[in-house]
């Protein structure tokens, strides 16, 4: 048990955990909880608990869709997805192994590209995605034809104002 | 009517029939756009879901640069519309954070604009009676379900310019092009357009539902205004029958009123939806 751990949440998150009286109602409209090991009910509990490793540790934080259902409809005003947001985030910043690898390494791979070029850049987010994840034939069917109608630039876009972009990630800490 | 316009990177790449209807479409409205002088991109979901003061100080660079102009901020993309809406709510709504967000991106925000998205111009600006008097070919037989997705309606305090649970905004715009908007409940479930690449499996079951709904409710197709939402709906739909054209309210407004660029986006879908728009008496699409 951690007793910092539901703190450390709603510092960052800026919600208040312990009003939650686990009415269910963002489990009963999460589109994915069927998917989750604990839910979103289930994971504030865990916070309210102290059990850090073990909700770190589960791919629940990874699989949520950010979709802001759960933010919609809490009748204690807590936004699950801002919890969500700020798990991810510390799951990220002290290195937690997941079970979704995946889509820590596309964030880390999408804001590398933000970081460098200021605009995203798909082509290369796909290809150095599919090296990541060794998923180099995923998509193809999809992915060439939208190369063909040309709806995925070869060439980066690169904002002329990169110092203010770079200066953004290096004050934000990215 | 003049507008800053932000493009953002999908709607320029896997989502540019979003750009090009949208520019076509309100010039024919009578609407001038601007692009943004070397706008940068939001940090979408992998800002927000990861650095939150990142996902804040990235959107905020391009509302520094709208803010010289003090025109209005056009995001045609629902996925921008929401990351520069909800820097926008923080700077309006919390000193302390304004401070810091006005140190890390150098600048004084002054909050002499508003950050819009076109079903809301379309709406309140243009207004419906505009719309339906530019109509050169109603799409008379034509039937789809209007569909919003997540990020234009939640979190309702800082995005929703319609109802959360219940928008009303993009049907109307549907039913002033004279199409047949069949009634469903599902317009704001997430399509798991955010998990599209990093959880596919996820998409594919949330696609598989909306197609299923879309189809029981009568329609032959999706309507939306996200290219998140749009991408993922065309590309996660399996099975065996034919899939679903998935299309921007934009380009069917363009096709009523008869403009010639239409053709062009019909034929970057990876659904192609010429097949479903032969359903129209004139033809022509």
């Amino acid at each position: 048990m951690d007793t910092t751990f539901s703190a450390q949440v709603n510092e960052l998150s800026e919600q208040t955990i312990e009003l939650c009286y686990h009415c269910h109602k963002c489990t009963a409209g999460c589109p994915v909880a069927v998917e989750m090991e604990f839910g979103p009910d289930r994971v504030l509990r865990l916070i309210q608990l102290g059990q850090k490793d073990r909700v770190l540790g589960s791919g629940d934080i990874w699989v949520c869709a950010s979709c802001e259902t759960c933010a919609t409809r809490c009748p204690n005003e807590i936004s699950v997805a801002a919890v969500m947001d700020a798990l991810r985030a510390i799951s990220m910043a002290e290195g937690y192994a997941t079970p979704e690898p995946d889509a820590p390494a596309f964030h880390r791979l999408f804001l590398g590209i933000v970081g460098r070029f200021g605009r995203m850049h798909e082509a290369s987010l796909m290809m150095i995605y599919k090296l990541k994840t060794r998923k180099l034939m995923a998509d193809m069917d999809s992915g060439i034809p939208m190369i063909l109608k040309g709806k995925i630039p070869i060439l980066p876009h690169r904002v002329r104002g990169m110092n203010e972009v770079k200066r953004i990630f290096r004050e934000t800490g990215s | 009517m003049k507008l800053n316009y932000y493009p953002g990177c999908s709607a320029t790449s896997t989502g540019q029939e979003l750009d090009l209807s949208v520019r076509a479409v309100l010039a024919a409205l009578g609407v001038e756009l601007q692009e943004l002088e070397d706008w940068s991109c939001c940090g979408a979901s992998s800002a927000h879901a990861t650095n939150r003061a990142l996902a804040v100080a990235l959107p905020a660079r391009n509302l520094a640069i709208a803010q010289r102009s003090g025109l209005d901020l056009l995001a045609p993309c629902a996925a921008c519309y929401s990351r520069l809406k909800t820097a926008d709510y923080v700077m309006r709504h919390d000193a302390t954070k304004k401070g810091e967000v006005e140190a890390q991106v150098a600048f004084e925000f002054t909050g002499s604009y508003q950050v819009r998205s076109p079903i809301d111009v379309v709406v309140r600006d243009i207004g419906l009676d505009a719309v339906r008097s530019r109509v050169l070919k109603p799409l008379a037989g034509l039937k789809a379900v209007g569909y919003y997705g997540c990020l234009l309606v939640r979190p309702p305090e800082v995005v929703a310019f319609d109802d959360p649970e219940h928008p009303v905004m993009l049907d109307q715009i549907l039913g002033a092009l004279g199409m047949e908007v069949c009634r469903w409940s599902y317009a704001t479930d997430c399509c798991g357009g955010g998990l599209n690449l990093t959880k596919s499996s996820v998409a594919v079951r949330l696609v598989g539902r909306l197609t299923q709904f879309a189809r029981e409710a009568g329609a032959d197709a999706i309507v939306t205004a996200c290219p998140l939402c749009q991408m993922s709906l065309e590309m996660r739909q399996t099975g065996n029958g034919s899939r679903m054209p998935v299309v921007y309210f934009t380009e069917l407004m363009g096709l009523a009123f008869g403009l010639k660029e239409t053709s062009g986006w019909w034929k970057k879908h990876l659904v192609d939806p010429r097949p479903w728009l032969g359903a129209l008496a004139a033809g022509g699409a």
